[in-house]
């Protein structure tokens, strides 16, 4: 499993109802499945990987996000994964919003568009920035609303969405140590938060 | 990934109907109602080998006017059975390694008890004397059949429109018989628009002279214009506006320019015409009044409570389906199944399916369907079997 998907699971209590919205083809629920007792269900748009999802025996929904989460009920679920998938959305927030009503919590990472490394292309190469996790062209990206970890976590102070926990991820994806809070924005490649309505 | 095409996979071959009767005066079949009806027969056809834990077992639910007779010839190979594209060695209903057993319904008249059957009280066909049943009392009797089969627990049900009413209606009332469930372009309740179509129909039947009140059998003439007029009507919502329009557009049946006349013209006029007409050789206008009826009625889920209550103990794994352009039970309707569904905590995965033909879509051979019904029940027997 990528190791970013291995953060996620992490923060995912054992035995949660999980909705896992842009699940790709359905590896991490299939884990949290298998091997944490979990209950899920992924939301996908992708033929090819709602096809993943099904030869997993992982129930998904092919539907698009940014169409809202009309089949989902208020509360339905312990938890909804938004995984690296928020930036690829038409309606970020109205999306986040969607999150925090299905689910009683969330789970959100993002790819950090205030990396060092991406600042760094923008400043002296004059280039659009790009990384292991942002690596397509400009002309052709899925991640049409990137944000900085710092964006971000304005957004869920607005939202009155409580961050119960943050994990650092390096450029691999990987638990990051060390920095301090104050460069996390430079320093990690992206963030996984663990979020709840407050 | 296996991917079943009708060039590269396989046909059961050439296969037989069977009958069996499964309720008789001693052990009656006892309805929803409580009307009773015995002796009940069912028409029945099996392809593949039970394997030996039973567990390899798929029950083809057929739709409004579909029959036993799902998969491969009665003899001549170019007639093939109504889902002989979806059932077969190399295929997504493979019977390499699945067991398929289909059943005509109750209140058909294609081998089972129905209508048209005779009433042992008076040695005459029922006519409207059969009594009124529901979804319900459809799967009473395909568990029956399956009990005989020797099949304890089904990998999965199967069936599109009033068949995947029965799919589901399976999962509800016997979750523990049923591993999974694959309504196609079904509906837990009909639309007023849906009731008015069926009701424009029943009309058409009942009020052609011939009816008799359902007593034609015996009077040499049958509601064959109620009959036909009622089978055309119903194929123009099978099809889509698109998918008519790229099979006969505007074009005029065997010339060039309209004849500017009142009888049939267009291709179009044509075509349903002989849908109308071929139909009357193979069904009985009663058991279309049954049938038709017993969709209107179908209501699993009258409010959430009652939702909640029935799908308590449902663990049957669902495959709701639908078609884009289907607008006899369009996507809206399997939406609400799948709704139903994930609020109860019933696990479901749900495709809409592109395809430009309509609610006849489930019957086509549409690759993404198929692929998708493939991959779903591969999954299910491997869960099924540990293969």
């Amino acid at each position: 499993m990528r190791p970013d998907l291995d953060v996620v699971a992490g923060l995912v209590p054992p035995g949660s109802r999980v909705l896992d919205l842009g699940c790709g083809d359905g590896t991490l629920l299939e884990h949290l499945m298998r091997d944490r007792g979990c209950a899920g269900m992924g939301v996908e748009i992708r033929a090819d990987d709602v096809l993943g999802c099904i030869e997993r025996g992982v129930p998904v929904i092919e539907s698009d996000i940014d169409e809202g989460l009309a089949d989902f009920g208020d509360g339905t679920f312990d938890l909804v994964v938004l995984s690296q998938t928020l930036q690829a959305t038409r309606h970020p927030l109205e999306v986040l919003r969607e999150v925090m009503r299905v689910g009683r919590e969330g789970i959100v990472s993002i790819p950090n568009f205030g990396h060092w490394r991406l600042r760094a292309d923008l400043v002296f190469r004059g280039r659009m920035p790009s990384s292991p996790a942002l690596p397509h062209a400009w002309y052709d990206t899925p991640n049409i609303h990137l944000a900085t970890i710092a964006d971000l976590e304005r957004l869920f102070a607005r939202e009155r969405i409580a961050v119960r926990r943050r994990v650092l991820l390096s450029l691999d994806g990987r638990p990051l140590r060390g920095p301090g809070a104050a460069w996390a924005n430079l320093i990690a490649a992206g963030a996984a938060y663990a979020l709840a309505r407050s | 990934m296996a991917t079943a095409t009708e060039s590269a996979a396989g046909s059961v071959g050439l296969v037989g109907t069977t009958r069996v009767v499964l309720f008789d005066e001693a052990s009656p079949l006892v309805l929803d109602s409580g009307a009773t009806v015995a002796p009940v027969e069912v028409a029945y056809e099996t392809y593949g080998k039970l394997d030996a834990r039973g567990a390899n077992a798929v029950f083809i639910c057929h739709a409004l006017t579909g029959d036993a007779h799902a998969a491969g010839h009665h003899g001549d190979p170019t007639h093939r059975g109504w889902w002989d594209n979806l059932i077969g060695p190399g295929k997504p209903l493979d019977t390499e390694s699945y067991f398929v057993v289909c059943a005509n319904l109750l209140g058909g008249c294609q081998g089972t008890t129905g209508p048209s059957s005779p009433d042992p009280v008076t040695g005459r066909p029922y006519g409207l004397r059969f009594p009124l049943f529901t979804v319900s009392d459809l799967v009473r009797v395909h568990r029956a059949l399956a009990r005989h089969l020797g099949i304890e627990r089904l990998l999965a049900a199967i069936g599109g429109s009033l068949g995947g009413m029965q799919a589901l209606q399976w999962a509800i009332d016997a979750p523990e018989e049923l591993a999974t469930a694959i309504p196609v372009c079904a509906s837990a309740r009909l639309s007023a628009q849906n009731i008015a179509f069926s009701a424009v129909a029943r009309e058409a039947i009942m009020r052609d002279p011939d009816f008799a009140d359902g007593d034609y059998y015996d009077t040499g003439r049958r509601p064959d214009v109620g009959l036909s007029v009622a089978r055309m009507m119903a194929h123009i919502t099978y099809l889509s506006e698109r998918g008519m329009g790229e099979k006969f557009g505007r074009r005029i049946q065997g010339g060039d320019e309209p004849r500017f006349g009142l009888e049939v013209d267009f291709q179009v006029e044509s075509y349903l015409q002989y849908q109308g007409e071929s139909f009357l050789k193979r069904f009985d206008a009663n058991s279309y009044l049954y049938l038709s009826r017993v969709m209107d009625y179908f209501d699993p889920f009258p409010d959430p409570g009652e939702a909640a209550r029935r799908l308590a103990d449902v663990h049957t794994r669902f495959l709701v389906l639908s078609f884009d352009t289907d607008w006899r039970f369009d996507t809206a309707h399997s939406r609400e199944i799948v709704r139903t569904l994930i609020a109860n905590d019933v696990p479901v995965t749900f495709r809409e399916i592109a395809s430009p033909h309509g609610h006849d879509s489930f019957l086509l051979a549409v690759p993404e369907y198929h692929r998708t019904i493939a991959a779903f029940l591969r999954r299910a027997y491997r869960d099924a079997t540990g293969r």
